[in-house]
């Protein structure tokens, strides 16, 4: 699938922002006073931005209220919906502990599960397309909820657990990888159950429809070169998991904490940027893809 | 809504046959004329004259080539528009209702004011079938030519889907597959028609028809009598003549 930058950066920045904001409801960072005041709006700038970039995505954002109306069947319109009332729930929670002093906990708690809600709707869009098999998976919204909490568990400053949910992460982030290399072969799906014809020999595209790419070559057939695939793999384990734990590991300080957080945003940015480039869409095989 | 109908009326849908299409993609351009002047938004193309021209297209035509274990190598010319799927992914998935299915005869439609361009239903769709619109920005798919079938304005011949109507060969057929007296259902199980990606689970409405078995060599081929080899009329004379030089 095309790594389009707007989905990347959506997912990178909400995936963060919810989490942080969950820990923020559930208590376990910082929610009064000046320091409160910055988690939140910390929290609230990267979700919010998160967000409106993937508006960017859109064809017609003019007309993105339509997305609200189908949460019954669709799980992007029912993460439209987590994503606003996650918000808003955070925000008034926030402007109560902050201008009143009184934190309310059932508040805080539905407001981080309406957010860590939210990063489960988003995985869930990609996770339910059985046209991908990479990603038609429970292993998908598993590592997305990973990654939010993991990254806000660092956000909010908890050396000790950020460091072991990172080291988890990185184990997972592996496992997921290796299983997910092998699912299109599993899936069943190759050029002979897209025409039809297997029973009647090897079959392999002789001539492509047009000589230029089109909507589906371009959103679809992208292709990454397997070494580097290989590289970019190594990068975004180092800069997710291996620097930030190894910031974390030494006496702690503001500036470490920051260097720690910016590593693992870039190297989650990576990860999304794999997550795409790598995902290998069915439709590929009427356009000449062939198995590994 | 986005949900779609437990069952329709009717499955209005295509018989394509892999027999027959010579790849002329007469289709393709008859749907690309059709659709760019009716129903819709035009489908416009981007960069048409420059390095890298892109088009939105509704009906496009692969070729294949088949190796069987022996013999010789077949191509097969593969048009392929939407095959109106009863099990539709690309309509749940949509966000805003765009995307339905009708309940009275099964066609999948997307109504363009209500798109966003999201694009997760070209995701959804195995088959490659949806293609954003370049300049509108909108979600563009086969509408079966809705706006032909049942256009009491034109002539009774012409109320079929405008690909059909033109192509040259017949390979495209339409009419109802819910009712197995229909013509089109009526072939699919004469010639045993086919479902593309059966395990995607989308339940496609349209069906393909494999292509007959020919060019098969006779076993026995070796063992005949050597036609006469020697050439005949003119050549023969000149073969003759030089030989005598
Ligand atoms: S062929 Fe694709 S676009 Fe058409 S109904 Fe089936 S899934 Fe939807
Ligand atoms: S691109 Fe349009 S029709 Fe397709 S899912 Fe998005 S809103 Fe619905
Ligand atoms: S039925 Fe109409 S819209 Fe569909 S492929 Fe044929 S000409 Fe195009």
């Amino acid at each position: 699938m095309h790594p389009a930058p707007s989905l990347i950066a959506f997912s990178t920045l909400s995936g963060l922002g919810l989490g942080l904001l969950a820990m923020l409801g559930l208590g376990l960072a910082p929610v009064a006073g000046l320091t409160g005041l910055v988690f939140f709006a910390l929290a609230f700038a990267l979700a919010g931005g998160g967000l409106l970039s993937s508006a960017l995505h859109l064809g017609h954002p003019e007309r993105a209220l339509k997305a609200f109306t189908q949460w019954r069947s669709s799980w992007l319109s029912r993460e439209a919906w987590l994503a606003v009332t996650a918000l808003a729930v955070m925000a008034t929670y926030a402007a109560l502990a902050i201008l009143a002093g009184i934190v309310v906990p059932p508040l805080g708690g539905l407001g981080a599960a309406l957010s860590l809600g939210t990063v489960f709707a988003t995985a869930m869009i990609y996770a339910q397309l059985r046209t991908v098999p990479r990603w038609h998976h429970w292993s998908t919204p598993a590592l997305f909820l990973g990654y939010a909490i993991a990254g806000g568990t660092l956000l909010s400053g908890h050396v000790g657990p950020a460091a072991i949910l990172l080291a988890a992460m990185s184990a997972a982030q592996i496992a997921a990888w290796v299983a997910g290399d092998a699912r299109l072969a599993a899936s069943g799906t190759d050029i002979a159950t897209a025409t039809g014809l297997g029973g009647r020999g090897a079959v392999r595209l002789f001539e492509p429809p047009h000589t230029g790419g089109n909507y589906l070559t371009h959103e679809m057939v992208f292709r990454v070169a397997r070494r580097h695939a290989v590289k970019l793999r190594v990068i975004a384990l180092l800069l997710a998991f291996a620097v930030p734990v190894a910031f974390l590991l030494l006496p702690f300080g503001h500036i470490l904490a920051a260097l720690a957080v910016l590593s693992h945003a870039a190297g989650v940015a990576v990860q999304r940027w794999l997550f795409f480039a790598e995902a290998e869409h069915v439709v590929g095989f009427y356009y000449g893809r062939r198995l590994p | 809504m986005t949900t779609l109908p437990a069952t329709t009326d009717r499955k209005l849908g295509l018989v394509i046959d892999l027999d027959t299409c010579v790849g002329c993609h007469a289709c393709v351009i008859a749907c690309k004329g059709w659709n760019t002047q009716n129903y819709g938004a035009p489908l416009a193309d981007a960069d048409a004259y420059g390095a890298e021209p892109v088009g939105a297209f509704l009906n496009r035509v692969h070729s294949f080539e088949v190796q069987p274990g022996d013999g010789p190598a077949q191509i097969v010319h593969f048009p392929k528009s939407c095959l109106h799927c009863d099990d539709a992914p690309c309509v749940t998935v949509c966000p805003t209702g765009a995307s339905y299915k009708r309940a009275e005869d099964g066609i999948v439609l997307v109504n363009e004011d209500d798109c966003i361009g999201c694009g997760l239903c070209a995701w959804a769709c195995p088959y490659g079938a949806r293609e954003q619109d370049p300049v509108e920005k909108v979600m563009k798919k086969c509408t079966l030519c809705v706006d032909r079938i049942y256009n009491d304005t034109l002539p009774p011949e012409d109320r079929e889907p405008a690909c059909v109507r033109t192509c040259p060969t017949g390979a495209r057929h339409f009419g109802d597959l819910a009712d197995p007296e229909s013509a089109v259902s009526r072939l699919v199980a004469e010639r045993g028609g086919f479902d593309l990606m059966p395990e995607q689970g989308t339940a496609p409405v349209n069906k393909y028809l494999p292509p007959r078995d020919r060019d098969t060599l006779d076993v026995l081929a070796p063992l005949l009598p050597p036609v006469d080899e020697g050439p005949k009329g003119f050549l023969g004379w000149l073969d003759r003549t030089l030989e005598r030089i």
